[in-house]
């Protein structure tokens, strides 16, 4: 599928790859293309940098969407994730009462397990995602991952969370406060008690406060996380891989787009970013020769020069020629000579990613 | 006066690499290990990713929780041994729990999936243990230079906060003092540094200031001087115009290399303005030494490339005023005496 009808007609954009390799302007210019077609765009970003206030130009982008101004017919804003944040108002919203949620809120776990801990800014973007998916305001949401290995979290995190309030460690600590008399098996009272030897009496009360207090709101996201999975398999939502030209990321591509594959999930696109130009279509090995024999005379530098981006630059083509396989629409971006930071920087890649038009 | 290598490595036994993702942190990791390695000292890199390609850069397949050899000790080069082994949380939390007296519930809480419930219970806990293997290590004296290939950025605060925030959370118990204990290493100058890696880029210098802030600020950590990655070097027969070079030259050129010639020269020009503009602000905004690494044309880094880099680093090193390091500040631990 290209990219220019994937920006036109899905509701649901995920833009995936490893660090480093432009993600986050990759998504920004997305969200930006489909302002352009008259659509009404938000684009989220969970990474803990604030790369996309850097890819944007701005600064102190909040939880709720924020309008970037731009001479487009369409609508274009952006989201910092807050995990924190954002947790938080879930808490209120889905609580039974105002005291709930103040226990809740106040209970030293949640406090743990509601900031930047690994699996949590995950769920939450899954929850973001949601909900501006569900808002009436966007037409197309566009969502930049954090690297790799935690695009898998992103992947998995509905999955984890309904498992974390599965666990039965918890449904053994949960019984006392349930009320429910039962015998509680020998072993897991054992093993509960040596988890406690190893992580302190308090962390386990403290938990055990929490999932008190949180009881009767874990159906709910538990529900939430369910429809959240069946959103990423929506032919409505389209997964767009990111990579740089070195073996390294182009490794971590071919893996993101088998665990992909493994959730019967498919990559729409495949942006290439950063790829050396080519300065002549000579073969590397006779310009390498050329530099070896110009090496002793004034020409030395420049034909060593133009050997090294040979060699570099036909290397990256060859990595990249295992991962045109994978998607339908392959998409390269040469590097430019400017870092993007703004909304022309923008428009410059823009140029390439949507050059059919 | 130069800083001695032999005495900047020993400055502190453990070094911990940071950077963004696409930096080359694990490159730069392995890099500081040989360095070390051919300033005579034995090196050992810890890898905490568990998709590293640090194996691959001195052509092995893999690596394990216990140490294997990356390179052989060279006694008539003079160069020290490199040893690497791999860390997971499941696997120091299995050790942990043996030492602990709990070998019997060890297997099925990495099993079951409870240490994830214990984790979430718990946050830091996984990196807890896995500093806390490092502590070992480090306390063991397990080589003259550990070298930890720690995760990319952002996730480097809150994986090193782990200690600070630990020792809060949890008052009492094995946690709450191996907690404690890593924090005394993180903070000690003298036994634990932390290494910040970045390219010649906006974003990445962006990171790595936020970064350095975050950790000295948040945790206390003492910094190195920061690795400037991949950086062009300076190369000055490119100003020359192709055709002129080549009429000094006696050389004819042949049909488009003149054009190719020139293009490839500017690119490689302007990549470099772009490159120094950015490391001129990342001096402005943090005053510690850079240490420039050359850019690899080579499709992938292997030992030919590892021991340009550990030269680059060692020369760059030289460039370094002692006082910068703190090297003068630990005087009395100096070995020759002399000022």
């Amino acid at each position: 599928m290209t990219l220019d009808a994937l920006v036109t007609e899905r509701r649901i954009i995920i833009c995936a790859g490893s660090g480093g390799v432009g993600k986050t302007t990759n998504a920004a210019v997305l969200a930006m293309e489909a302002a352009r077609r008259g659509r009404r765009s938000v684009v989220v970003t969970i990474d803990p940098a604030k790369r996309l206030a850097d890819a944007l130009g701005l600064s102190g982008i909040g939880n709720e969407p924020r309008r970037i101004d731009g001479d487009w017919p369409g609508e274009m804003s952006a989201v910092m994730l807050d995990t924190k944040g954002t947790f938080d108002a879930l808490v209120e919203t889905y609580s039974e009462s105002p005291e709930q949620a103040a226990r809740i809120l106040d209970n030293r776990f949640y406090r743990n397990i509601s900031g930047a801990l690994s699996g949590t800014q995950e769920y939450m973007a899954m929850e973001k995602l949601y909900a501006l998916h569900n808002d009436d305001d966007f037409d197309v949401v566009v969502v930049d991952t954090p690297p790799t290995r935690h695009a898998l979290d992103f992947l998995d995190a509905p999955r984890r969370l309904t498992h974390f309030l599965d666990h039965r460690l918890y449904r053994v600590l949960m019984m006392p406060t349930r009320g429910v008399m039962k015998a509680v098996n020998m072993a897991a009272q054992t093993f509960v008690r040596s988890v406690s030897r190893v992580v302190g009496a308090e962390v386990l009360d403290d938990a055990l406060a929490f999932f008190g207090a949180f009881s009767g709101m874990e159906e709910g996201f538990k529900e939430r996380a369910n429809v959240v999975l069946e959103l990423l398999e929506d032919p409505a939502t389209a997964f767009v891989l990111v990579a740089a030209p070195r073996l390294d990321t182009v490794a971590e591509a071919h893996f993101f787009a088998d665990r992909l594959g493994d959730a019967d999930l498919a990559v729409a696109a495949l942006i290439v970013n950063r790829i050396h130009p080519l300065f002549t279509l000579d073969e590397p090995d006779k310009v390498a020769r050329r530099a070896e024999e110009l090496a002793d005379t004034p020409l030395g530098p420049l034909a060593r020069n133009l050997a090294d981006f040979t060699a570099i630059a036909a290397n990256e083509r060859s990595h990249i020629a295992g991962l045109a396989a994978m998607a339908d629409e392959v998409v390269m971006v040469p590097y430019l000579n400017s870092d993007v930071h703004d909304v022309d920087g923008l428009n410059r890649i823009g140029e390439y990613l949507f050059a059919g038009d | 006066m130069n800083v001695d290598p032999v005495q900047y490595f020993t400055t502190a036994r453990l070094v911990i690499v940071a950077g963004k993702g696409g930096v080359g942190k694990t490159t730069v990791a392995a890099t500081l290990a040989n360095a070390a390695a051919r300033s005579g000292l034995d090196a050992l890199v810890i890898d905490l990713e568990g998709s590293s390609g640090l194996p691959s850069k001195f052509g092995l397949d893999d690596l394990a929780y216990d140490d294997c050899v990356l390179r052989a000790r060279d006694d008539d080069a003079g160069h020290g041994e490199i040893r690497a082994r791999r860390i997971t949380p499941d696997d120091a939390l299995v050790e942990y729990l043996n030492e602990h007296g709990l070998k019997r519930i060890s297997k099925r809480l990495a099993s079951s999936g409870a240490l994830d419930v214990v984790a979430t219970a718990t946050p830091g806990i996984k990196d807890i243990l896995v500093l806390g293997k490092v502590k070992q290590l480090e306390r063991s004296r397990a080589a003259d230079v550990i070298v930890v290939d720690a995760p990319a950025a952002g996730h480097a605060i809150t994986f090193l906060q782990s200690a600070r925030g630990l020792v809060d959370a949890v008052q009492v118990g094995p946690i709450n003092s191996q907690a404690a204990d890593v924090l005394e290493l993180l903070t000690d100058p003298r036994r634990c540094r932390v290494m910040l890696v970045t390219i010649g880029e906006e974003t990445p210098v962006n990171e790595l200031v936020d970064t350095a802030f975050a950790l000295e600020e948040r945790i206390g950590v003492h910094l190195t001087p920061v690795v400037v990655n991949a950086a062009l070097e300076d190369l000055p027969g490119l100003q020359i115009d192709p055709s002129a070079a080549a009429k000094s030259a006696g050389v004819k050129l042949r049909r488009g290399e003149r054009k190719a010639m020139a293009e490839a020269a500017e690119f490689h020009q302007m990549r470099r303005a772009l490159q120094l503009s950015q490391t001129e602000r990342l001096a402005e905004v943090l005053p510690l030494p850079q240490i420039h690494l050359p850019f690899c044309f080579d499709d992938d880094i292997g030992p030919d490339q590892l021991d340009r880099l550990a030269d680059a680093l060692l020369d760059a090193l030289a460039e370094i005023d002692p006082a910068a390091v703190g090297l003068v500040a630990h005087e009395s631990t100096a070995t020759d005496g002399t000022q």
